[in-house]
């Protein structure tokens, strides 16, 4: 490798030279796009009841067949992927802000706060993940914000762990020593020095943990706690195929593909930045 | 004598005065800092690196600290920075206990000490731009106006050799001389009075050291600094510094002026340093004398005199009682049994 190669570049050439994470990429951009223009794509309206045209297969005219209303699959997938998306980002953006925010006071000023935020993340890590947000949805309403928020709030102590694992290994570098003798005030340090140094790994676990919460999403709306009908998420169309699966099998398996495919998707992605983000996994 | 000699005798007499009793800029008073190690599953072990220092730099001096690796150098610059609470003892700055400073004065004291660290790769923010790395200690002590910091960033550049364009590319731009000179420009912005300089050209080229070197001594005589220069290389301090010390497990054994240490060096250690240092000349014949082993770990001092388990004068005395500091005039002090 040339020695003026900027580090930015490196890792762009090491992720490009990865399939697999060219591939998660790409799954990624698709779905991402498919949201993005759900009303420009989706060839019928995803809520239009057609009573003559109900449960047929696959065909020409439905791809992916109608459902027990006579509405398009299809583009009921279609405009799902915005919810899955939507809820994707909105709680692994407070979880990783949660996570940011707590790691770096836990890791840079360590000591007590370290030990008591440590304690909380032990406890949070000690209950599991969806009965916390099961408990937490039965007494809320479930809405499509509550679930966000909820999957945000019970998915935080990664990111914290990792943004604090960061900050206690970049304390000791020397660029942060240097800006201590210059008499940089904590903040400066935090947000100029530390930070935008120690975010990569923070990057890599939120890539990661949107196909994560896609999953939770779609677990939730199975079970019927998460997005209500009739507004269609893959979660949702899931558990109103499983009715009529013997006669409908169309119904079930392709939002269950989208959901694989999407997460299969983030997480190859997720791998892939990290390869390319640390040099020390470069062979 | 004419009254011009005359003069100039009193001159040189009065700065004289000046360098060595005028109050020091930096006095560090038995200064000790102890860290605990893991030394197994439930075992902690204390690691003396700094095990009873006392030193002054006078204003406008540099003093040379030199010591193998592991010997407690670099941990002497943070305690004198204040970049580690001592275990122990005192470093007072201009007269105050940094100890009993508040966070703020502190913070305003640190505009008159600077440090130079010896990895240039290490110490600078990879995602700065030069101009922000060297302008950043005017911006933290409030110094400039924003729309100045661009003309003192070229300023800065200017004073340590490097084009204006520099200003705006990132440190990965940079050869390792390059980035020390960066690292300088940024030890220079606030105009402090003293500046520890870590092992400041051990990691470049050698060719690329006497270039350093040379800006640094250019740059301590134009801004009358008060340097605490560390090296491992008694060579390297030679002509940069007033006077050297020598430091051995966390305790100066020698100090004396330059020229003095190099004479006549009176502590065993030292006198190992200095064969140490190859010449060019191929006619000449110097005794080499090989230290053997290791230091011995600072968790682990030998009793006595520390040095003894290396020594090829040990005698009687000196794995038992730990040698007096001895005064042997002309600045010259020595911790040794041989001239005690």
């Amino acid at each position: 490798m040339l020695k003026n190669d900027s580090l930015f570049a490196a890792a762009v050439h090491h992720f490009l030279k990865n399939r697999l994470a060219v591939a998660g990429s790409l799954l990624v951009s698709v779905v991402f796009v498919v949201a993005l223009f759900a009303p420009l794509i989706a060839p019928y309206d995803p809520s239009a009841i057609d009573i003559p045209g109900i449960l047929t297969g696959p065909s020409t005219a439905h791809p992916l067949g109608t459902d027990e209303l006579g509405r398009d699959v299809l583009s009921r997938m279609i405009w799902g992927s915005r919810i899955s998306l939507l809820v994707g980002f909105v709680a692994v953006g407070l979880a990783t802000l949660i996570g940011i925010a707590l790691g770096a006071i836990a890791g840079y000023y360590g000591g007590m706060v370290d030990t008591m935020i440590m304690r909380v993340v032990d406890i949070m890590l000690s209950i599991p993940t969806i009965f916390l947000i099961l408990a937490v949805i039965t007494i809320l309403e479930p809405s499509i914000w509550n679930i966000m928020i909820v999957i945000g709030l019970t998915t935080w102590m990664e990111p914290t762990r990792l943004v604090r694992a960061e900050f206690i290994t970049m304390k000791e570098r020397e660029f942060v020593i240097a800006a201590q003798a210059l008499g940089a005030r904590d903040n400066r340090i935090i947000f100029r020095h530390i930070l935008p140094n120690g975010l990569s790994p923070v990057f890599v676990s939120a890539t990661m943990g949107i196909g994560a919460a896609i999953l939770i999403e779609s677990g939730l709306s199975f079970l019927g706690l998460g997005v209500q009908p009739p507004t269609p998420s893959w979660g949702s169309l899931l558990t109103s195929g499983k009715d009529n699966i013997e006669i409908a099998w169309w119904l079930s398996v392709f939002p269950g593909l989208a959901i694989l495919v999407t997460v299969l998707g983030y997480n190859l992605l997720g791998e892939g930045l990290r390869d390319a983000l640390d040099p020390r996994l470069r062979g | 004598m004419s009254v011009s000699d005359l003069v100039r005798v009193q001159y040189f007499f009065v700065s004289f005065m000046q360098k060595t009793m005028t109050n020091p800029f930096l006095q560090i008073e038995d200064l000790h800092k102890t860290f605990s190690v893991k030394a197994g599953p439930a075992r902690t072990v204390a690691a003396r690196a700094v095990d009873g220092v006392s030193l002054t730099v006078a204003p406008g001096e540099v003093v040379g600290l030199v010591g193998e690796s592991g010997c407690g150098k670099s941990t002497l610059g943070r305690l004198v920075l204040g970049l580690l609470p001592p275990t122990s003892g005192r470093v007072i700055v201009e007269g105050r206990d940094i100890a009993s400073l508040n966070k703020s004065a502190l913070r305003a004291l640190r505009r008159k000490m600077q440090v130079i660290f010896q990895d240039p790769f290490a110490s600078l923010n990879p995602r700065m731009r030069v101009r922000d790395i060297i302008t950043e200690p005017l911006v933290i002590h409030d110094l400039a106006k924003r729309s100045d910091l661009d003309a003192r960033a070229v300023e800065l550049l200017g004073k340590v050799g490097l084009p204006a364009d520099a200003a705006m590319r990132y440190p990965h731009e940079f050869s390792g001389g390059q980035r020390q000179r960066i690292g300088i420009a940024r030890a220079l912005a606030c105009r402090p009075s003293f500046i520890v300089a870590d092992e400041p050209v051990s990691a470049l080229d050698v060719s690329v050291q006497a270039q350093i070197i040379n800006l640094l001594e250019e740059i301590q005589k134009e801004m009358e600094l008060s340097f605490l220069f560390i090296a491992h290389d008694l060579n390297l301090v030679r002509y940069f510094s007033d006077r050297v010390a020598v430091m051995y497990l966390g305790k100066i054994v020698e100090i004396a002026p330059a020229e003095e240490i190099y004479r006549s060096p009176s502590h065993p250690y030292t006198e190992a340093l200095l064969a140490d240092i190859p010449v060019l000349d191929p006619t000449i014949k110097k005794k080499r004398i090989l230290l053997k082993g290791d230091i011995p770990s600072p968790t682990s001092i030998p009793p006595g005199c520390r040095f003894h388990t290396r020594c090829l004068y040990r005698f009687e005395p000196c794995d038992k009682i730990v040698p007096r500091t001895t005064d042997l005039g002309n600045g010259h002090f020595v911790d040794c049994h041989l001239r005690g």
